[in-house]
């Protein structure tokens, strides 16, 4: 308001919450979908690790360590899906409302309207996948024994940031067009699903979907959380993952950030920003 | 120093088969402080596009726009703090309520839920907005309720300057009347600077202290609505805007609309 003068940094941060909180009331208004939504998510996941239960058939030597493996695979897989899925379902969301226009008028800084969303995302990701990891405990025999609870987490919130800059990117696709550039961006998260090992080791890869997944984050999460999980790793023996996953995020979200500027210029250029729906 | 002048902008838009459309063709004004602006144009004539122009949703190809000697091209954010815009559609989520909404819009601009409430109960009680409605779904309210809160949402960033386009198109005459009293309002008590567009004559001879006329992307015209309705006179008989903005383009708005579909 007039004459209420607050820092630069205070100003974005009211915004960031504004962000953070849109997205609590949209998913709070659709409860009963986002319940609809969990039992789909959560009947996959336990789908997939039936394949490892069932792997023993085929003379598999450990179906319970492969049925791990392959949940922690589903699991990593819906959340990386949760924060893709938030960050351009959103974005399609104000293109259709038409809502796109008054955020992108809004003196906070682009930077804040992504984090702002990127942030919820990892919030609402780890909150489902908990969910979805206490359901297919109760149904599986799995191998978490000597499971390091704290250094998965630890991983996988290193990894958020690299996988919220990809997402960013993914989010560019339905601010050029709401009617179709949500499921383009289906083709990021397929690519990061071919080649990352979500259901297999790399090693089964062709050599140039291996040196494709060198540079894909989903790769040093699995790998991160798998030991840790699993094995039991420790910090030190999860640094290296959890290296090249900082050193990603520090990649990532500056290169999304900076895409999404294109886009937005783009869209600005050319008038695509109108109301489509 | 004027709250909002244009020099020479020019923007075009590319269309599938090649052809190229000139929404807004060298267009030059200024809107004092605290003056009130209208822009009568049939639909296409370039009025929206001008708007996002301003509101710095479409890059202009060439010219200069400043707002309050900022130019708005160059340093967006700092002329984003100083407006807001009313549009023809009030776009809201729509599932939200009006003060999950209006809440939501004064957190962009920095404005916390504590400052936010007090405010926005007075800007509805202003606009006669029941504040009961306000806890409903937006998708639950008529379009002339969605539009006041359309308006609360601008005013509640207490914008120096105000972009409304075609505020009132669409509404019942009820709503248009109680829309028009509040823009008044805003006006007197909140000291802003207004740009108006719309193809409401009686709208903008009103609300306005200077009119121009704008069809195919250019200002054919901007003066005090008499001296405009004189500039029009024929045989020493003063025209009413209507009939003023049929000399000026050839067309009454509803043919230039026509026409432009």
């Amino acid at each position: 308001m007039r004459g209420t003068v607050k820092p630069l940094w205070l100003t974005e941060m009211v915004a960031v919450w504004g962000y953070v909180q849109r997205n609590y009331f949209l998913t709070k208004r659709y409860f009963m979908w986002e319940v609809v939504w969990l039992v789909y998510v959560t009947m996959n996941a336990m789908a997939i690790t039936f394949i490892g239960a069932g792997a023993g058939e085929f003379g598999a030597r450990d179906a319970t360590e492969f049925m791990t493996f392959l949940l922690v695979g589903a699991l990593l897989w819906n959340y990386m899906s949760v924060l893709f899925d938030v960050l351009s379902e959103t974005v399609s969301w104000e293109r259709w409302e038409g809502t796109i226009e008054y955020t992108f008028m809004s003196p906070s800084s682009r930077v804040t309207h992504l984090l702002g969303m990127g942030f919820y995302a990892v919030v609402y990701g780890i909150l489902q996948t908990a969910l979805t990891l206490g359901v297919c405990y109760l149904f599986f025999d799995l191998d978490l024994s000597r499971a390091n609870y704290g250094g998965a987490l630890l991983v996988l919130a290193v990894a958020s940031v690299s996988l919220v800059g990809f997402g960013i990117v993914a989010a560019v696709l339905p601010l050029l067009s709401p009617e179709k550039g949500q499921q383009v961006s289906y083709i990021v998260s397929s690519v990061l699903l071919l080649v990352s090992g979500v259901y297999y080791e790399i090693g089964v890869l062709p050599g140039w979907m291996q040196a494709v997944a060198v540079f894909s984050p989903v790769t040093y999460a699995l790998e991160g959380t798998r030991d840790a999980l699993l094995e039991g790793a420790g910090l030190a023996e999860l640094w290296e993952s959890i290296r090249v996953l900082l050193v990603m995020g520090v990649v990532f979200v500056p290169l999304g950030i900076f895409i999404f500027h294109l886009g937005e210029r783009y869209a600005k250029r050319t008038g695509k920003l109108k109301r489509s729906g | 120093m004027k709250a909002l002048e244009l020099k020479n902008v020019d923007k075009s838009f590319k269309k599938r088969r090649g052809e190229v459309v000139r929404a807004l063709d060298g267009i030059s004004l200024s809107v004092g402080k605290g003056e009130v602006v209208g822009i009568l144009g049939p639909n296409g004539s370039g009025k929206s596009t001008l708007v996002r122009v301003l509101s710095t949703l479409v890059l202009p190809d060439a010219g200069e726009v400043e707002v309050f000697g900022v130019d708005a091209v160059r340093h967006p954010k700092q002329v984003q703090r100083m407006m807001n815009r009313v549009s023809v559609e009030a776009s809201f989520f729509k599932k939200l309520s009006a003060m999950e909404n209006l809440l939501y819009g004064s957190k962009l601009y920095g404005v916390t839920s504590r400052e936010a409430r007090p405010r926005i109960g007075e800007i509805l009680d202003n606009i006669g907005f029941d504040r009961k409605r306000a806890t409903e779904p937006m998708e639950h309210l008529s379009r002339g309720m969605q539009q006041k809160i359309a308006l609360a949402r601008a005013l509640l960033t207490s914008p120096v300057l105000m972009l409304l386009d075609e505020p009132t198109t669409g509404l019942d005459p009820r709503s248009k009347k109680d829309v028009q009293a509040f823009i008044r309002k805003i006006r007197t008590a909140h000291d802003s600077s207004i740009l108006l567009c719309t193809h409401d004559m009686g709208e903008a001879e009103e609300l306005c202290d200077r009119v121009g006329i704008m069809v195919d992307g250019k200002i054919l015209a901007l003066e005090k609505p008499d001296e405009l309705k004189r500039r029009y006179a024929t045989n020493g008989r003063v025209p009413d805007l209507e009939e003023t903005f049929m000399a000026a383009t050839g067309f009454s708005v509803e043919e230039a609309s026509a026409e432009k579909e």
